[in-house]
């Protein structure tokens, strides 16, 4: 068997990975943002219909891998496995969200990164033959991790300028051998870096060295240069991160600002909608990912993007701890298919 | 890149953290405390309406500052089920918090959230979460401070 | 002439407040024990009583009054029952705000759902 292993730390396919479909379910202030209308489905009722803000994640999660499937054509049973996660604790929103599905699952938690952890493993899965269709599936919501992470909903704090708003939101994509109109030819594993920072309301800037470490390495394991890009995009960095971002990158002779594009500064209107420097959370590149990054990319508008979700590996009790926030970002070059 | 030694590590986060100090946008706060100063500055003069009304109703001072107590957190408590404390809070900022009713907002909030864990895991253990220290605190700093009191009155210090 | 001393004076420590909040990044829980610590000890010194003469609700509604309230029924039980009054003051005083607020959120915990922030 050839090695597809390239550089230190990345892979490139020799038999690109196929996106079957992308899928994305959202709740209704995403529906309100300027992606609005490119989502699958927007739920106007937080609750999903359901008891808590757990239970609602869940929900969201299995429709919208109901969605995928629908639109790949495929029925659940022809899903070998699915990678799944979400930002809360034991990663519960994809427990029990996928219980009834009965497909294979393994469950990750990457924070907000995961979906270009699902990705990542899930083409590594299909490239390696260990399945036909695979499914990357990746959830948040605002009322959940608010309460795994911060204050009850109903508490009168101030959110600080440097905060991101928790989108919920779910985005769901097959994998396969072939089948589909863009695919995945390459992906970076991303280490974890941390700089030392401490501050949770400012998440940007405790992953924009993840992300710029990831980038550095993808660029030089490929030989490539951001030119080769049509677009480099970040999962949810923000407004501030996106900034320490290109200066972190200038310090070490890189320049994105062209073709950089941040999920978290796409999917609200940061002045209209009151989220101060953007979106973030697992649900945020996902549903970005799925609804607006994909599209382009089947229709050849964008030849080829490289997609770097990122996420704060913080939990409540290394914040009470005074532990620093450790960032990662884990990159998956996407492109259009080919004609063979 | 070699290997980094405790203390250069050390001075790196401290210029990363002084970086990002200057990257990061604040709010106004003069704005913000001006914001601060006329919601608070208003809780209290609804505190001292109610005092004054009770004072009218013959009450003495301690019994009408427990009603004053209780009429705010009433207040307060309403607020929050409606969703409208937090929008005062974010509002307001400290204008909020500082005044009992912030204190009442974190137990309502708590006590609504947590609903869905249960009655006893759910509401019992958590509409403590926010306010929890200050109980403890407030008793405790109290007791510290009536230990010395008690040792002083003991020494004939005070008659 | 007694509201705008209240209006002032709580409005002046909040605006106080507001600068630790916006400089620290302290969290509400630590800004909350940090007012009621204060106050117990500003009270117990005796610079609480000639502020609540002055400004009424402005000093006794903010936090810091809370730990007035709570050194002053200290103070008496300790008067009155000696040493076994350092362990009934402090809930005796604040017995009102303690019990409202439980007793309030509780039930309002019967009749509101969680709703998202807006």
């Amino acid at each position: 068997m050839t090695t597809q292993t390239k550089g230190r730390q990345s892979i490139a396919f020799a038999q690109p990975v196929s996106i079957l479909s992308g899928a994305s379910m959202v709740g209704q202030k995403e529906g309100e943002g300027p992606l609005g209308d490119l989502f699958d489905c927007i739920c106007q009722d937080p609750m999903f219909g359901t008891e808590s803000w757990e239970q609602a994640e869940s929900t969201m999660q299995k429709e919208t891998a109901q969605l995928a499937l629908g639109k790949a054509g495929l029925t659940k049973e022809q899903i070998r496995m699915i990678f799944a996660g979400d930002l809360l604790a034991q990663s519960i929103a994809s427990s029990y969200g996928l219980v009834d599905l009965e497909i294979p699952v393994y469950g990750l938690y990457g924070a907000c990164s995961t979906m270009g952890e699902a990705l990542s493993l899930a083409a590594m899965a299909v490239a390696g033959g260990y399945g036909e269709y695979i499914l990357a599936l990746t959830s948040s919501h605002f009322g959940s991790a608010e309460k795994e992470f911060r204050f009850p909903l109903g508490y009168g704090n101030q959110r600080p300028l440097s905060a991101t708003w928790t989108v919920t939101g779910s985005g769901a994509c097959v994998l396969g051998r072939k089948g589909g109109k863009a695919c995945i030819t390459g992906l970076t594993t991303g280490k974890i870096i941390d700089y030392g920072l401490k501050d949770s309301m400012n998440m940007g800037a405790c992953m924009a060295p993840a992300a710029c470490d990831t980038i550095l390495r993808h660029l030089q394991d490929f030989c490539r240069q951001p030119e080769d890009y049509d677009r480099i995009i970040t999962g949810d960095l923000g407004k501030i991160g996106q900034r320490i971002l290109f200066d972190l990158l200038e310090e070490k002779g890189c320049d994105i600002r062209q073709q950089h594009m941040d999920c978290g500064l796409e999917i609200f209107d940061a002045e209209e909608q009151d989220t101060h420097a953007g979106g973030s959370g697992c649900g945020c590149a996902a549903t970005v990912f799925a609804s607006y990054v994909l599209p382009k990319v089947e229709t050849g508008e964008w030849k080829r993007v490289l997609f770097i979700p990122t996420g704060a590996l913080l939990s409540k009790v290394s914040f009470n701890e005074g532990q620093t926030v450790p960032g990662i970002a884990q990159a998956v070059v996407v492109e259009q298919e080919r004609k063979a | 890149m070699g290997k980094m030694t405790q203390e250069e590590k050390q001075k790196k986060a401290e210029e990363y953290e002084q970086y990002v100090k200057e990257v990061t946008p604040t709010h106004s706060l003069p704005m913000n405390m001006a914001k601060a100063f006329l919601v608070g500055g208003l809780i209290c003069v609804l505190g001292q309406i109610i005092l004054h009304v009770a004072g009218n109703y013959g009450l003495d001072t301690k019994e009408a500052g427990s009603w004053c107590s209780l009429l705010l957190i009433f207040g307060s408590v309403l607020l929050t089920g409606c969703n409208i404390y937090p929008k005062i809070g974010k509002f307001a900022g400290a204008g909020a918090l500082v005044p009992i009713t912030g204190f009442a907002n974190s137990v309502a909030a708590s006590a609504i959230e947590y609903k869905k864990e249960g009655q006893v895991f759910g509401i019992g253990c958590k509409i403590f979460t926010i306010a929890g220290p200050v109980v403890l605190y407030g008793i405790f700093s109290s007791w510290l401070l009536g230990v010395v009191y008690y040792i002083l009155k003991i020494m004939g210090v005070f008659v | 002439m007694e509201y705008f001393n209240a209006f002032w004076v709580g409005g002046l420590i909040c605006a106080l407040v507001q600068i630790l909040v916006d400089k620290t990044k302290m969290m509400p829980g630590r800004i909350m024990v940090l007012l009621v610590c204060t106050g117990a000890i500003l009270s117990a010194v005796g610079l609480f009583e000639p502020l609540v003469d002055y400004a009424g609700a402005g000093a006794s509604v903010p936090l810091i009054g809370f730990g007035n309230t709570l050194w002053k029924g200290m103070k008496e039980a300790i008067d009155a029952n000696g040493f076994i009054g350092l362990f009934m003051g402090g809930f005796t005083s604040c017995a009102v705000g303690v019990s409202a607020a439980l007793i309030l959120s509780y039930i309002a915990s019967w009749i509101f759902q969680p709703k998202m922030k807006e």
